[in-house]
């Protein structure tokens, strides 16, 4: 019993202090493209753009490097975004109806965005017709007047209301109500109906006072605040959808339900235009779809840009994402392959230019942003800095290297450009320019490799803010599908009209899922990589620099080794195509090896200095030589009595009865956490909907809801033979005299095999190992006690530290690794870390993760943490993830516990499965399909994103209506405190805000831990209730405590994710 | 350590009228068969069993191995009657000289030990056979224990099970719950963890300890207070092979009442206190060898693989594109050469092997008079 008590470390000042300079956790950048993106702005004058998201998020984007994050308390979806220009504010409105103002400001020099005001209009206040607040019930349009720091709210009612945007207030009296306008309509036009909700309002574009209302029914009026009445009626009776008005305000264009839109001429005459001087339907004359969006722009050379989404007929490509790009004679209908959210044309908006000039157009879609160069002839897309659709097919797998060489970053690079065609030299370039990009050069070049589902590698540099793509590998094109793949994406020139052109690259459709890429890894020293994949296919690559034309050797690899009574009744291997195949510059195959049975690759290891590439499936692993193209070992790991994996023809029928009940509860399951993700942060009701859901599908018929067995892993479990992880190291295994290759392989049934290897020693001056057949013969078996899956296997040396890549050490790019002192190997179990003495393995320390804390090992790696306060300092740790979302570090090789973070929600299996750890304490998880949270542990090396902004605005009132910050003591120390009491008098955004955003320079572990915040909180609320107590008080306080510390442990995740990602 | 038989590969008998008994004395082996639901006296049995050995004018003992494999003494009716009925399917019965045998062999623990000198309980037995002879304590195998009630609150039961690589299941559920504290606030209610249900035979059952509705306070010293029922769970499983619950048990009559402090603690109900006497003293530290039990390692099995030092290698490779399947079974033949040199020593190598050789394919030749009619398989 003893030695549980004596667990935990004892409080060494010293030894704190240090893990203070050391660990560090933040969430500090989110990479790719923000998921289920609903609206998008843009500001002209500080060329930035911000997009909205379903679930309450505010991006705003700039210069590559410039971003800032916002995320509204309520999860609600942003509708509509407006920029005040110029002055860093933006207007949110959510689908709750409720407005919010961010501001950007500066702290220390560097931007950030935070939330000011918001604004809750009255609700229909009863059915109370006496009530005197008007009717705000569902705002459908927002006009900003940035001239009047006042913003035109357009209604369902018909109604327009104007709001004071600093303080976000009403304005009294100004407010024009549909009769307002009915007054000056000819009775005929009247006729006794509604004019519908406000479905446009729109500034003119020199004179502020003037705003045109666009009515649902039709009916377009210009209205002059100054004047108080209408000074420009259009009788328009198409149901409208969307108006523009053009540079100098004399011709507005509408676009209607019908497909069509039509111009208006202000200068006919009198204040009344009955007919517009042009309408057209531009795909008719059959029934089209409605025109969402129009923008019509003037151009110095003559003619005019009329860009519009939608409108396409109806019958034959109603379901197509279009939008169309007119000019002159020349129609482009760019189809892409997610929804349109929202456009905007990047032009000049200063008045004393004549002409609009739009210079580009940015398309945000459901899936990615597509960015269109209008001055080039031919409107080729722009490549876009950041923002990279990293789902354009799902991922499957993720690798972090670290520290490329500058001669392998150089080749991937033009690699990478020679396979996108490069832009004309005056083409665009990005044209979101705005913004100051402060971070310093990353000090070493980082690359996230991302396997999808159709078989491609993508390779993006991530050693910076904007994750940017640098490459694309795809290893389809070795393969025979059953639909050709190249064939497919093009462009097949179907009719001549409607002029369709593909734009953007979401595709997620996969043409065979067995191209599916499971494992990736790559020696950064030699550029030779290995792809594994679905159908146990291992493409060994090496990366060249000019195309070539060469046929690809075919091994294969029988990992059952004559196991009997096994059937595969899975899907077959991929043939690969015959002779010499042309690739082109990159990385070209080399050899495949196929797995047999074809099951999905679980584990692969290279090691390019011995040229050997290792790799395990669910029935065994296999080790082969590629200089020599032959195998070197296989090995079955299938536990005889492991009925799923060996498909007998006994356990066929339990199999896929188990199989398909397990299918079930992932789609329920699926279901569930997929309604959790979709609002990414908490609402307390979806939350709360989902755990009824939970509730509500049974767990098993014959159990009472939570029940759990409690009964020890048995030998066979089913699928013990899986391999989990392979690794390479030199080694003592034989004897402690000679060190030597070695090969580790660890199972899901806690078996770790371990091989010599003999591997002939390369000629002096030469990499290439002489023609002798490498041999391997089995030097150790491990059997784990507890039978837990192995997660990892490392070697560390004489030193404690881990043994260095392959060729790290030869090429005096890494110390060597200490060959005196005794080795030990570092085995990770998801229940267990043990370290084992080597030649002779003799457990030497341990920490049961499992035992003590009840969470399992997802993921592990070794890395290497350097100090804040003094820069040589560097300690070797290893950084694990655990099932409930929680990050820990342990110190290697004593395995003491250092800190531990909650990092990830549990629910979220996904991004806990998703997760990759890179060399120097950083990691990334998908937070959504198209989404990568970067986090790092150590308190040095941090990506994140310092940007300043240029924003003239004389913003003193603003400021002066905030309270004084004598928060920086509280919100320093815990965030959750201000959450857990939402009572808050005053003004809770406030409050939340000062929360959120301030930022805490060391965020201590205690912070961190709900069980602190929680009883902080409790404490404040006492405080809080003073007065006469009673029982029921107690009780009921309680009760409330318990339940807010259930929500403050998820809302303390989200607030610190968001005050992270705000910190400078 | 804790190394039991529980598999044979014996020929199985369907209809189990018949059970099959197969005696060992030194190196031979008798097969005979008894009635499985009349095996009649033990007196005959034993004349039985010395007449087919041709020993009738030696004085033997015998002992059988049960299904955990620890080896049991007959001595009496009893005992026999319950070596039959729970033969399954093959009864091994060891017969030893009396004056070979070591009082202290029966019961727990490795057999082979306790082969070389069986036990004689038997002398006595024979004298005076009109009483029921109890072995002695060190005949029982612990499967539970209630530990620390001196350090416990009377409340609380600290229960050990020993899971001795027996086949039996631990065989039992947990729940979420609500349980009632006192606090400074007054009663407060606080998610707790609950046994709902026990397998019935199970390891958790059998002990009596445990039961349906007791409050699972700690896992091996670790507070469960906070933690989900999933993590409670992974807890156990991972303590498995030694699991230790601190539990209040719902029903609070059966507490361990202390002397002197129960007039100290008023809250109580007086039923505790005049209730039925504490569980019967079996159960208590019974067979608790500290220095054994204690130590939960879990010593993991490492095989050495047959690998001399490095000398260079003459043996020319398999030819390029042909597996050289013997890698894989390299270590596996070694080991078989090396053991058939050995001497008879090295047991335990041969068990670990065979545990991690459970495919019959890989089993290993052991020499003869080793440990084969055991069968291959081992868990440890």
């Amino acid at each position: 019993m003893m030695k549980f008590r004596f667990r935990r470390q004892g409080a060494d000042p010293q030894r704190e202090k240090l893990k203070q300079e050391l660990f560090a956790f933040n969430k500090t950048v989110e990479h790719g493209f923000p998921n289920q993106p609903s609206a998008l702005a843009f500001d002209p004058e500080l060329r930035i753009m911000a997009i909205g998201t379903r679930s309450g998020a505010v991006k705003i984007y700039g210069a590559p490097g410039v971003e800032l994050t916002g995320l509204h308390r309520d999860p609600a979806t942003v509708t509509q975004m407006h920029f005040l220009p110029g002055q860093g504010r933006l207007l949110t409105l959510l689908d709750d109806s409720s407005l919010h103002l961010w501001e950007i400001t500066h702290q220390h020099g560097c931007a950030r965005l935070e939330e000011v005001l918001s604004f809750q209009p009255p609700s229909r206040a009863g059915f109370d017709s006496a009530s005197p607040l008007p009717n705000l019930t569902r705002i459908t349009v927002v006009l900003l007047v940035a001239a009047s720091d006042t913003a035109a709210l357009g209604t369902e009612g018909g109604s327009v209301f104007f709001l004071d945007v600093p303080t976000l207030t009403l304005v009294e009296g100004q407010t024009v109500g549909p009769d307002d306008t009915l007054r000056s309509v000819p009775d005929d036009y009247r006729c006794g109906k509604t004019l519908g909700p406000v479905e446009s309002l729109q500034a003119h574009p020199g004179d502020p006072t003037k705003i045109l209302i666009g009515y649902s029914r039709g009916l377009l009026i210009v209205w002059d605040q100054a004047a108080r009445g209408v000074d420009h009626i259009f009788l328009g009776n198409q149901q409208l959808e969307s108006v523009c008005w053009g540079r100098g305000g004399s011709t507005i264009v509408s676009s209607h339900s019908d497909g069509s839109y039509a111009f208006w001429t202000m200068d006919a005459g009198g204040p009344l235009s009955l007919q517009p001087t042009v309408a057209s339907t531009p795909y008719g004359p059959f029934p089209c779809k409605a025109i969402s969006k129009i923008l019509w722009r003037s151009c110095a050379s003559g003619g005019h840009f009329t860009i519009f989404s939608g409108g396409m007929p109806r019958a034959s490509y109603g379901d197509r994402h279009c939008v169309s790009v007119l000019r002159a004679e020349t129609l482009v209908t760019l189809d892409f392959t997610s929804r349109v959210i929202d456009f905007f044309t990047v032009h000049s908006t200063s008045p004393e230019d004549e002409f609009d000039e739009p210079q580009a157009l940015a398309v945000l879609l459901e899936e990615e942003l597509v960015v269109l160069d209008l001055q080039t002839p031919g409107w080729p897309a722009v490549p876009a800095p950041y923002l990279a659709p990293l789902h354009s097919s799902a991922v499957t797998c993720s690798a972090h290297v670290a520290s490329v060489p500058a001669k392998l970053w150089a080749r991937l690079v033009s690699a990478g450009e020679q396979q996108s065609p490069q832009p004309a030299s005056g083409a665009l370039s990005w044209p979101i320019t705005g913004g100051r990009n402060l971070a310093q050069e990353p000090s070493q070049r980082g690359l996230l490799l991302t396997g999808h589902e159709d078989g491609t590698v993508r390779f993006w540099d991530a050693s910076g803010v904007a994750l940017r793509p640098l490459y694309k590998l795809s290893t389809a094109g070795l393969f025979q599908t059953d639909c050709e793949h190249a064939d497919s994406l093009a462009q097949a020139p179907e009719d001549d009209w409607p002029p369709f052109r593909k734009v953007g690259c979401f595709d997620p459709y996969s043409d065979d899922p067995r191209l599916g890429v499971q494992k990736v890894a790559l020696c950064k020293y030699t550029g030779q990589m290995v792809v594994a994949g679905t159908a146990g296919q291992v493409l060994v690559l090496e990366l060249s620099d000019t195309p070539s034309e060469q046929a690809v050797s075919v091994a294969s690899v029988d990992l059952l080794q004559d196991r009997e009574g096994f059937t595969w009744k899975g899907h077959g291997q991929l043939s690969p195509h015959v002779g010499p195949l042309p690739w082109p510059a990159g990385f070209q195959p080399r050899v495949l090896v196929q797995c047999l049975p074809p099951a999905a690759v679980t584990a692969v290891t290279l090691h390019t200095e011995w040229k050997l590439v290792a790799f395990g499936t669910s029935h065994g692993f296999g080790l082969f030589d590629y200089q020599r193209k032959s195998p070197v070992l296989a090995r079955c790991t299938l536990h005889p009595n492991d009925s799923l994996a060996m498909e007998g023809p006994l356990s066929r029928v339990k199999s896929l009865k188990k199989s398909l009940r397990q299918s079930f509860r992932r789609i329920r399951k699926s279901r569930v956490s997929g309604k959790k993700r979709a609002a990414n942060a908490n609402s307390k009701l979806q939350e709360a909907n989902a755990q009824l859901a939970e509730q509500a599908c049974p767990h098993d018929v014959e159990m009472t809801p939570v029940q759990r067995r409690i009964e020890p892993r048995s030998a066979d479990d089913s699928l013990s033979g899986v391999v989990r992880c392979l690794y390479f190291a030199d080694t003592f295994l034989r004897d402690a005299g000679h060190h030597g290759p070695t090969m580790w392989a660890g199972t899901n049934s806690g078996s770790v095999f371990a091989y010599a290897l003999e591997v002939p020693a390369a000629c002096v001056g030469s990499e290439q190992r002489p023609e002798r057949a490498v041999e391997a013969v089995l030097g150790k078996e491990v059997q784990l006690m507890h039978r837990a899956p192995v997660v990892a296997i490392a070697v560390l040396d004489g030193r404690g530290r881990p043994l260095p890549e392959p060729y790290e050490a030869s090429r005096d790019l890494a110390q060597a690794p200490d060959m005196q002192g005794g080795h030990a190997v570092l085995i990770a179990s998801e229940e267990q870390f043990k370290v084992f003495t080597l030649p002779k393995v003799s457990a030497k320390t341990k920490f049961k993760l499992t035992a003590h804390e009840g969470c399992r090992v997802r993921k592990v790696a070794l890395a290497t943490f350097a100090s804040v306060a003094c820069e040589d300092y560097v300690e070797t740790c290893l950084a694990c993830l655990t099932n409930l979302g929680d990050v820990h570090v342990f110190s290697v090789p004593g395995l003491r516990p250092q800190v531990h973070y909650p990092c990830i929600r549990k629910e979220d299996i996904s991004g806990i499965a998703s997760c990759v750890f890179t060399r120097h304490g950083q990691g990334f998880y998908l937070i959504s399909p198209s989404e990568f949270e970067r986090f790092s542990l150590s308190a040095r090396n941090i990506t994140e994103p310092l940007c300043s902004l240029d924003i003239r605005c004389p913003r003193d009132p603003l400021q002066a209506r905030l309270p004084e910050s004598p928060k920086l003591s509280q919100a320093n120390g815990t965030p959750g405190i201000i959450l857990a009491t939402p009572s808050c008098e005053g003004s809770p955004d406030l409050a939340y805000n000062q929360g959120l955003t301030s930022s805490f320079p060391e965020p201590s572990e205690a912070m961190l831990s709900p069980a602190s915040a929680g009883s902080a909180t409790s404490a404040d609320t006492t405080l809080d209730t003073t007065g006469d107590v009673t029982v029921e008080d107690v009780k009921e306080f309680l009760g409330f405590s318990e339940e807010s510390e259930k929500n403050l442990r998820t809302l303390s995740e989200d607030e610190a994710r968001a005050c992270s990602t705000l910190i400078k | 350590m804790n190394r039991s038989f529980h598999r044979s590969q014996t020929l199985r008998f369907p209809d189990c009228g018949a059970v099959e008994v197969k005696s060992k004395f030194g190196a031979e082996f008798r097969r005979f068969s008894l009635d499985r639901h009349k095996p009649g006296k033990f007196e005959d049995f034993y004349q039985l069993v010395v007449h087919t050995h041709h020993i009738s004018n030696t004085e033997v003992t015998i002992g059988y191995a049960d299904v955990h494999g620890d080896l049991l003494p007959i001595n009496n009716d009893d005992n026999f009657c319950k070596a039959v009925s729970s033969a399954s399917p093959l009864l091994r019965v060891f017969i030893q000289k009396r004056e070979e045998a070591d009082h202290d062999s029966f019961g727990p623990g490795s057999l082979p030990r306790r082969r070389k000198a069986l036990v004689s309980l038997r002398d006595e037995g024979l004298r005076r056979r009109a009483q029921l002879r109890i072995s002695s304590p060190h005949d029982f195998r612990p499967v539970s224990s209630v530990i620390d009630v001196d350090i416990l609150p009377e409340t609380h039961r600290r229960v050990r099970l020993y899971r001795h690589g027996c086949e039996k299941p631990l065989g039992f559920y947990i729940r979420d719950g609500t349980s009632v504290r006192v606090t400074p606030h007054g009663l407060d209610k606080v998610p707790g963890i609950f046994i709902s249900r026990m397998v019935p035979g199970g390891l958790a059952e059998s002990t009596g300890l445990l039961a349906v509705n007791d409050e699972v306070l700690e896992v091996n010293g670790i507070e469960v207070a906070g933690k989900t029922l999933d993590q409670v769970t992974d807890m156990m499983i991972a303590n498995s092979h030694n699991l230790i619950v601190t539990v209040k048990p719902a029903n609070q009559r059966n507490n361990v009442v202390r002397g002197g402090r129960t007039a100290s603690s008023p809250g109580q109900p007086s039923d505790i206190v005049t209730g039925p006497p504490g569980p019967p003293p079996a159960h208590l530290l019974q067979n608790f060898h500290p220095d054994e039990m204690e130590s939960d390692e879990e010593a993991d099995i490492v095989i050495e693989g047959a690998l001399e030092p490095q000398h260079p290698r003459k043996s020319q490779g398999p030819p390029p594109g042909s597996l050289p399947r013997a890698n894989g079974a390299s270590l596996v033949y070694r080991l078989q050469r090396d053991l058939t040199l050995s001497s008879p020593g090295r047991e335990s190598i041969h068990k670990l092997l065979s545990s991690l050789k459970a495919d019959p394919r890989h089993s290993l030749a052991f020499p003869q008079g080793g440990i084969e009619e055991h069968g291959p398989a081992v868990t440890l």
